[in-house]
C-alpha cells in the first residue's frame, strides 16, 4: 500500500499494538488476557507493518521464519507441561514459585510454568497467523 | 502413574518439534525415526502397565474427574496405541526410501510426527472434547499431508477430503454440544450414568445418531464412504499406508468406545442401524474394489469393505463379535498398511500403480511377490494367517445368533476378496510386464529399496505370527472386549482416580 | 431467549445447507463457516443462557459470589472457534491454490483423482 499517511502512522501504531499484546500476555492467568490473544494482537502489529512495507520487509523484521517461530513455541508450551514431572505432579500441573511471599495477594511476583505455557501460545499463535498471512499476501 | 499416559502423546510431538528445526539436513529424518522408535518404547511401557493393573486413568493438570481432563487407557486403547506406534516406526522408515528432499524441507516428518500424536490422543482420552481436539490434530495434519508435494490430482483429492471431514466434525461437534446440555458432562466415565439417567431418552438417541453419523464419516461406514476412495490414492505411498492403516480406525475405535460405554440404552435400535450399515460398507466396498483397475484404488476400496467386519464385530454386541472386532482392528491395520506398502514398492519396480500398465514383478522382484502374498492372503481371511482368525470370530458370531443372512453376507465378501487379490497378483505379478511401458523409468538405488523392504518385511512377520500363534491375541482381545461390554472398571478408575 | 438462539440456529443451518449444495467450493465453505457459528451457539445455549452474569470471579474472592453464567460451554466454544479458524483458513488457502493450478472452483470439474463420469464411453 502505498500512502504516505498509513506508512507513517503504521510505525507507531505497530510499536503501539505489539506493546499492548505484551501486556496482555503477562496479565493473563489472574486477570483476562493471556497468550492466546497477546499472540493475537501481536500477529496484528505485523500485519499492519506488512501492509504498510511489505511482507518481505515484515520477514526480515521477524528475522526468524513464522514458522520456526510457532515450533518453537509449541516445544516451550509441551516443555511448561513437562516440567510438572519434576515436580512429582501431573502433566500441565502448573508450578508456582512466589518471590516475596507465599501466594497472590502477599508476594511481589511470581515464577510459574503458566506463564511459560503463555508465552509457548502466544509464539505458536503469532507464528501461525504470520505464516499464513504471509502466504496469501506473498501469493496474490 | 500418569507419565505413562501422556509419553505416547508426548514424544512424537517433541519429535514433531526436533525434526522440524532439523528439516534441513539429513538428520530430520533421522530424528524422526528415531522418535517414532521411542513412540514404541513408551508404548509398550504403557501397555505392560495396562496388562498389570487392567484399567489405568490419570487427571491432567491435577483437575480431578468429571471436571478436568481424564487420560485413560484399558486394553482397547492400549493396544491401539502400540499398533499406533507400530506403524508410525513402519512408515517413519519407509519414509526414509520414498519421500523426497524437497518434500522433507517443507516439514513432512514434523507433520506425520504430529498425525501420529493425534491419533494416540484419540486413542487415549476420556473426555469427549478433547475427543474433538484430537481428531482436529489429526485432522489439520493428514490434510496437509495428502497435499504436500503438490500436483493437481493431491489438491483436488484433497478438497474432497477436507470438505466432508470438516462437515462430519461439525456433526460430531454439535452431537457433543447436545449431549453436554442433556447430561451436562463431558467425561465419557462420567457419562455413562449421566446418560442412564437422562430423562429424555428419545433425545439421547437422537445424539446417538449424531454421533454414530459423526464417526461413520471418519470411519467410512457405508452410505458416508464417498471421500476415501477420492483421495487414498494420491499422495505419497507412505502417507497412503498410514491413513488407511490409522486414520479410518480411529472413527472405529471411537464407534467402539461410544456404543459401548455410554449409547448403550437402546440398543436394538442403534446396534440394529449397525449391523444393516455394516453388511452393506462390506458389500459395497468389495463391488467397488471389484471394479477398479488400479492397484492403490482397489486397496482403498478393500479398506470400506473391511471396516465393515469391525463394525459388525460391534453391532453384533456379543462378547464374541466384540472380541473378533477388536482382533479385526488389530489384524487389519497391520495388514493394509503393509499392502500400500507393497503397492509403493511395485510403483519403484515398474513404474506405475495401473494394474494393466504393470506386470512381471513375480519374475523381476521375487522377495516382492512373497512378501505381497503373506497381507493379501490374510486379507482375504486364509488360514492360517491373521485375517482367518479375525474373520472366523466374527462369522462365528453370526452363527451363534442364528444370524445366516450376516454369516452368508461375510463368507460373500471374503470370497470377493480372494477374487481382488488375485486380481492384483494376476496383473502386477503374474502375467508379462506389457509392451510399451517402460518398466523401470525412475529406478531406485538399492539404499531406496531396502528402506522400504524393511518395514513390508517386518509387518509380513507380525502377520505369520499372529497368524500361528493366535492364542495370546485372542485372548487379549476377550479381555478388551470383556472390558468393554462391562465398563464397571473403566467407570470407577476413571471417577475415582488419584491424580 | 432460548427460542430466539433457536431460530437463528435454525437459520444459519437452513442457510448453510443451502450454500453447502452447491457445486461451487468457495459457496460451499461459506456454508461450512455458517454451519460452524450454528454449531457453537448450540454449544452455548446448551450451557443455558443466564442474563447479566459473567463468570468473573471477583478480587480477593475464591468464587464466584452469586450465580453466574456457565462458563464451561463458553471455554468450548472458544476453542471450537479457534480450530475452526484454523480449519477454515487451511481450506480456503486449499481452495486459492486449486483455483491457481486449475482455474476452477468448480467440484464438478475438479477430476484430476477420480475418473470423469463419462471416461469410459
Amino acid at each position: 500500500m502505498n500512502s504516505i499517511i498509513f506508512t507513517a502512522g503504521a510505525r507507531i501504531l505497530v510499536a503501539l499494538v505489539f506493546v499492548f499484546s505484551l501486556f496482555m500476555l503477562l496479565r493473563g492467568h489472574h486477570l483476562p488476557g493471556g497468550g492466546f490473544i497477546g499472540g493475537l494482537l501481536g500477529a496484528v502489529a505485523f500485519i499492519i507493518y506488512s501492509l504498510a512495507c511489505g511482507p518481505e520487509e515484515t520477514r526480515s523484521a521477524l528475522r526468524v521464519s513464522p514458522e520456526i517461530i510457532a515450533v518453537i513455541g509449541l516445544g516451550i508450551a509441551l516443555l511448561a507441561g513437562l516440567f510438572s514431572f519434576f515436580m512429582g505432579d501431573p502433566f500441565f500441573t502448573g508450578q508456582w514459585y512466589w518471590v516475596g511471599g507465599d501466594s497472590y495477594e502477599t508476594s511481589v511476583f511470581s515464577i510459574n510454568t503458566v506463564l511459560v505455557f503463555d508465552i509457548g501460545v502466544y509464539l505458536v499463535v503469532l507464528g501461525g497467523i504470520l505464516s499464513l498471512t504471509f502466504a496469501f499476501e506473498e501469493e496474490a | 502413574m500418569s507419565w505413562v499416559l501422556v509419553m505416547p502423546i508426548a514424544v512424537p510431538f517433541a519429535t514433531a518439534v526436533v525434526a522440524y528445526l532439523a528439516r534441513n539436513f539429513p538428520a530430520g529424518r533421522w530424528i524422526s525415526v528415531a522418535g517414532s522408535a521411542l513412540s514404541l518404547i513408551v508404548s509398550a511401557l504403557l501397555m505392560i502397565a495396562v496388562l498389570d493393573q487392567g484399567v489405568i486413568a490419570a487427571q491432567m493438570s491435577n483437575w480431578s474427574a468429571p471436571f478436568g481432563i481424564t487420560l485413560v487407557a484399558d486394553y482397547l486403547s492400549a493396544v491401539m496405541v502400540v499398533i499406533t506406534a507400530i506403524t508410525g516406526l513402519a512408515t517413519a522408515i519407509y519414509a526414509l526410501g520414498e519421500i523426497p528432499e524437497s518434500t522433507e524441507r517443507l516439514g513432512f516428518h514434523a507433520l506425520f510426527q504430529t498425525l501420529i500424536a493425534g491419533v494416540t490422543g484419540a486413542f487415549l482420552t476420556g473426555d469427549l472434547f478433547n475427543l474433538y481436539v484430537w481428531f482436529e490434530v489429526m485432522l489439520i495434519a493428514s490434510f496437509s499431508l495428502l497435499v504436500i508435494g503438490g500436483g493437481k490430482d493431491r489438491l483436488d483429492a484433497g478438497i474432497k477430503y477436507v470438505a466432508l471431514n470438516l462437515v462430519s466434525t461439525l456433526v460430531f461437534l454439535s452431537g457433543i454440544g447436545l449431549l453436554y446440555g442433556v447430561t451436562g458432562t463431558l467425561n465419557m466415565a462420567d457419562l455413562r450414568g449421566a446418560v442412564a439417567a437422562a430423562e429424555n431418552q428419545g433425545l439421547i438417541t437422537v445424539i446417538a445418531m449424531m454421533f454414530m453419523v459423526g464417526f461413520g464419516v471418519k470411519a467410512a461406514v457405508f452410505p458416508l464412504f464417498f471421500w476415501l476412495p477420492a483421495s487414498y490414492h494420491t499422495p505419497y505411498f507412505a502417507i497412503s499406508a498410514v491413513f488407511a492403516g490409522l486414520l479410518t480406525k480411529v472413527g472405529v475405535y471411537a464407534l467402539m468406545r461410544m456404543f459401548t460405554l455410554v449409547f448403550v440404552g437402546d440398543v436394538g435400535f442403534t446396534h440394529e442401524i449397525l449391523i444393516w450399515v455394516s453388511l452393506l460398507t462390506m458389500f459395497t466396498g468389495v463391488i467397488g474394489a471389484a471394479a477398479q483397475m488400479d492397484f492403490r484404488k482397489i486397496l482403498s476400496f478393500h479398506i470400506i469393505s473391511q471396516i465393515g467386519y469391525m463394525t459388525l464385530g460391534l453391532a453384533l454386541y456379543t462378547p464374541l463379535a466384540l472380541m473378533g472386532g477388536v482382533f479385526y482392528l488389530v489384524h487389519h491395520i497391520i495388514v493394509k498398511a503393509n499392502l500400500f506398502f507393497v503397492a509403493g514398492l511395485a510403483k519403484q519396480y515398474t513404474g506405475d500403480t495401473d494394474l494393466t500398465r504393470i506386470g512381471g514383478l513375480y519374475k523381476s522382484a521375487p522377495l516382492l511377490a512373497a512378501l505381497f502374498i503373506i497381507p493379501a492372503f490374510s486379507l482375504a481371511g486364509f488360514p492360517p494367517l491373521s485375517g482367518f482368525w479375525a474373520k472366523y470370530l466374527i462369522v462365528k458370531a453370526a452363527i451363534e445368533l442364528n444370524m445366516w443372512f450376516v454369516t452368508f453376507v461375510s463368507l460373500l465378501v471374503g470370497l470377493l476378496t480372494i477374487y481382488s487379490m488375485t486380481k492384483i497378483w494376476g496383473y502386477a505379478f503374474w502375467k508379462p510386464h506389457p509392451e510399451g511401458f517402460d518398466p523401470t523409468p525412475d529406478r531406485a538405488p538399492a539404499r531406496v529399496t531396502a528402506a522400504m523392504i524393511t518395514p513390508i518385511a517386518a509387518l509380513a512377520a507380525m502377520t505369520i505370527i499372529i497368524g500361528f500363534y493366535p492364542e495370546p491375541f485372542v485372548q487379549f482381545a476377550q479381555t478388551a472386549a470383556t472390558q468393554l461390554l462391562d465398563p464397571t472398571d473403566y467407570v470407577t478408575t476413571v471417577l475415582g482416580a488419584q491424580p | 431467549m432460548e427460542s430466539l438462539t433457536a431460530l437463528i440456529i435454525g437459520a444459519l443451518t437452513a442457510a448453510s445447507v443451502y450454500l453447502m449444495l452447491t457445486r461451487n467450493f468457495m459457496r460451499f465453505l461459506f456454508g461450512l463457516i455458517l454451519l460452524s457459528n450454528a454449531v457453537n451457539l448450540t454449544i452455548f445455549a446448551s450451557g443455558r443462557m443466564t442474563k447479566g452474569a459473567p463468570a468473573l470471579v471477583p478480587y480477593g474472592a475464591d468464587a464466584p459470589l452469586g450465580p453466574v453464567g456457565n462458563a464451561l460451554p463458553q471455554a468450548l466454544v472458544l476453542t471450537a472457534i479457534v480450530i475452526g479458524f484454523g480449519l477454515l483458513a487451511f481450506a480456503l488457502a486449499l481452495a486459492f491454490e486449486g483455483f491457481r493450478r486449475t482455474g476452477t472452483v468448480d467440484t464438478d470439474e475438479l477430476r484430476y483423482a477420480e475418473p470423469k463420469e463419462d471416461a469410459q464411453k
